[in-house]
């Protein structure tokens, strides 16, 4: 060694290399080492930004399904509508018609409202559920009955959009001189001084509004932003414009009709034509008004997780997927926790190390890379087609889960008892404990972080698992909480799919509330198998 | 000097006659081999083996990396079963029985022959629990006062009680390396075994550790017959009477600790002994 260090050739060899070409090949090394930190940083930050837009997205998108609007209303509970005979008996009370009872709370609260379809959309302001909360009400108290009581009346999907601000703007504006109404309801004429409404003329003709051939009006149709007039108390509907005089129908009855001083009057405009928002002007002019008078709240969405799917979106809960998801996911645990573990340690410390163990291990591997709805098939045609398990059961769904999961817990748990060292096993057979013995008071234990690890990183896996629940029937639409694993049920993923499908708008803020809830438990079980793995963390 | 000559062999004579109750010459042998040949695979490991091991002695086997003497020490407690390639042939005998017999539970054997591992292996509980594993396994205590019992006896004879008394239930694997490897003798002393095998037990402690597990391996000798491994000849020299050298899978030369330090009969001992490979 010695030798070949002071080996005369070798040294000076070395040494030629200039003292610039060294610098040049060190400023390379440096350059691409910079270039590839620089491309390592980039990849990070691509996929950091990609992770956070999404993430904002989805979130943004999920804020409004996470509250509810509802409008305090007197609700009178007349004994001739819920118990006429007088009984009290549960039967009687579930059947009677609630729905009548807050249609009449909310006609009172805006009173004078003519005409069939005014009063339809005044009640169909209200969603269904309304009526259903006042029915357990009454059910839970019958002592209520005959009184009169104050409570919240949940509104429709479409009002409580419109009440989260995404439908329509509205720009205000008072009115210059003094207007005349025709009378207090119905088709009424305002009119004005020469000039009252000539800058809204002005307007509608640049809007290209029509002209209406026998009265040279500006004709205002459902593609036209919207012009309203609050009047008097009231509120009319423009449907045909002069300078100086505008017909229209009125929202909200007049309460008296004559002039009303120039600036006690106002002009209002919803900038988004009737024709493209779900709210129509008579719907909004209910709204303003029960907003006007204090009535709307905005609460917590309890609703959402504690009631099951529905049509309707204001009434559509997450709560009957939890609960399928719980089922469905326990069974995987039971199901395969045990046979994975049995398995894991047969192959690990007993199977003999032969061709045949050989191509089981290659087949478990194999097995974790099958795609999902594969699995969904092999339960279809074995599970429910073969034994006859029930359809859109959590029971079929946990076990086609626990099919696709054992691989994956197999392989952890052999990783985790092949990380534990052998000089613990032989201590023990050393002991005179028997092999079985030192694998079940020894390794065992000392693997268990591991196995719970792979465990918690499969059922997340689970979790989020769609296509081979879809295959055996989970995608039904389930209005009823399962109470066992036989029920019909349906799981998270499988509601964010079938919500996604739904064109309304609230379902799809559903979606993405029920997305934030499925990432939720999904970095809620990740964080914990990190915090085992970092607990029970041993270095031998 | 030929006086001087006689006066030399006349001491190699008394020495030879005060520590021939020492090396055991006199007892039966406690473990004896016949022929042991031991095969990883196709690899002939250990060949012709033939050994007596006296009771109530230390009884050193030295030699190089890979010359088998792990490989023997092991197929006297069956270790070498749990490697599945291993085979052994010839014949081992403890007390005359042969441990190698189908009928033979080697569980119960290895209860009667202990081990402790080169590198300090306590399992990961408490200090208590890991003298108290084999007992429980075995049955040998009946309640939890005899146990307390046979852990403080094991504890004190290797030499450990005074140092954990307080902190049984501490974990094993927090003690200090030689702690943990006088743990391990006395996990191996608490299933009361005939015969201590200890494969390397102070290649991985420091000399201060090592001086006090060769001390307890000295108070051992009088009740167990302990075969120790070791890399070390001054340990061999130490601690043990008789010592075997292996060379390449073969038993070169066995005798008494003394004569093959100082008079080796096989050349390749001599070499080895004096450092001239190894």
């Amino acid at each position: 060694m010695t030798d070949t260090l002071a080996s005369p050739n070798s040294a000076p060899q070395r040494r030629q290399l200039k003292a610039d070409a060294a610098a040049a090949l060190l400023k390379r090394r440096y350059a691409s080492e910079r270039l590839f930190k620089v491309l390592g940083l980039g990849a990070l930050l691509l996929t950091a930004s990609f992770l956070v837009i999404l993430l904002t997205n989805i979130v943004t998108k999920s804020i409004p399904a996470f509250s509810e609007h509802v409008v305090n209303l007197d609700v009178v509970i007349d004994p001739k509508v819920v118990d006429p005979e007088g009984k009290r008996d549960s039967a009687t009370l579930l059947a009677a018609d609630y729905a009548s009872l807050t249609r009449a709370a909310i006609m009172s609260a805006i009173p004078g409202i003519e005409g069939r379809n005014p009063r339809r959309a005044l009640t169909s302001l209200l969603s269904s559920g309304a009526a259903d909360d006042l029915r357990e009400r009454v059910v839970a108290d019958p002592s209520i009955i005959g009184t009169t009581i104050k409570m919240p009346l949940l509104f429709s999907d479409d009002v409580d959009l419109y009440l989260k601000g995404s439908s329509s703007v509205t720009s205000q504006e008072n009115g210059s001189s003094d207007l005349t109404a025709s009378d207090v309801k119905g088709d009424i004429t305002l009119t004005g001084a020469e000039g009252t409404f000539a800058k809204l003329v002005a307007q509608l003709e640049s809007e290209n509004a029509e002209v209406s051939p026998e009265t040279g009006a500006r004709l205002l149709t459902p593609l036209l932003p919207s012009r309203l007039i609050e009047i008097n108390g009231g509120l009319v509907k423009l449907a045909s414009v002069t300078p100086t005089t505008a017909t229209g129908t009125t929202l909200i009855p007049l309460t008296s009709s004559g002039v009303a001083k120039a600036g006690s009057w106002q002009l209002d405009t919803y900038a988004q034509p009737e024709s493209r928002r779900k709210s129509s002007d008579q719907d909004i002019a209910f709204i303003e008004t029960l907003r006007d008078k204090g009535a709307i709240e905005r609460n917590f969405n309890w609703r959402f997780f504690t009631s099951g799917d529905s049509r309707e979106a204001e009434l559509a809960g997450i709560r009957g997927a939890l609960v399928g998801t719980a089922w469905t996911l326990l069974v995987t645990l039971i199901i395969c926790l045990p046979i994975g573990v049995l398995a894991a340690i047969y192959l690990e410390e007993f199977a003999p190390k032969n061709k045949l163990t050989d191509i089981i291990e290659v087949n478990i591997n194999n097995l974790a890379a099958v795609p999902s709805i594969v699995f969904g098939l092999l339960g279809l045609s074995v599970f429910l087609n073969f034994f006859g398990l029930p359809r859109s059961a959590p029971l079929v769904g946990g076990l086609v889960l626990a099919l696709l999961v054992l691989p994956t817990i197999i392989i952890a748990s052999r990783a985790a008892i092949k990380a534990v060292p052998p000089s613990i096993r032989e201590a023990a057979i050393g002991l005179g404990a028997s092999h079985q013995q030192a694998v079940f008071h020894h390794v065992l234990p000392l693997a268990m972080p591991g196995i719970m690890t792979g465990t918690i990183i499969g059922m997340a896996h689970a979790l989020g698992e769609t296509a081979p629940l879809l295959m055996i029937g989970m995608i039904a639409f389930i209005v009823d909480v399962p109470d066992t694993m036989t029920d019909a049920a349906t799981v998270l993923p499988v509601q964010i799919f079938l919500w996604s499908d739904l064109p309304e708008a609230a379902f799809q803020q559903r979606t993405a509330a029920a997305i934030v809830v499925l990432l939720g438990f999904l970095f809620l079980m990740n964080g914990a198998a990190i915090w085992l793995r970092n607990k029970f963390e041993r270095r031998w | 000097m030929e006086n001087t000559a006689v006066d030399l062999s006349a001491i190699e004579r008394v020495e030879a006659a005060r520590t021939a109750h020492i090396t055991g010459a006199a007892k039966p042998a406690k473990v004896v081999a016949k022929g042991v040949d031991v095969y990883y695979g196709a690899k002939h490991a250990l060949m012709g083996v033939n050994v007596d091991i006296p009771d109530r002695g230390v009884m050193a086997f030295i030699g190089p990396s890979g010359c088998g003497k792990s490989t023997f020490l092991r197929c006297i407690n069956r270790m070498n079963d749990t490697i599945s390639s291993c085979r052994v042939t010839g014949n081992i005998t403890i007390d005359g029985q042969d441990i190698y017999d189908p009928a033979l539970d080697v569980v119960q054997l290895r209860a009667r022959v202990g081990m402790v591992f080169q590198k300090p292996n306590p399992f990961p509980k408490s200090i208590y629990d890991n003298v108290a594993y084999g007992p429980r396994i075995h049955g040998l205590a009946a309640n939890k006062a005899e146990l307390d019992e046979i852990v403080q006896k094991s504890l004190e004879k290797a030499a450990l009680w005074g140092e954990v008394k307080d902190r049984l239930a501490d974990s094993g694997t927090g003690l200090s390396g030689g702690q943990q490897q006088r743990l391990c003798i006395a996990r191996a002393i608490a299933v009361s075994p005939d015969v201590i095998l200890m494969d390397e037990p102070c290649s991985a402690l420091d000399p201060i550790a090592t001086a006090k597990v060769e001390t307890l391996i000295d108070e051992l000798r009088s009740n167990y017959c302990i075969i120790i491994v070791t890399h070390s000849m001054q340990q061999a020299a130490r601690v043990s009477q008789r010592t075997a050298f292996f060379h390449l899978g073969t038993l070169v030369e066995e005798g008494a600790t003394q004569t093959i330090f100082t008079n080796p009969v096989d050349q390749r001992t001599q070499d080895y002994i004096t450092g001239r490979f190894g």
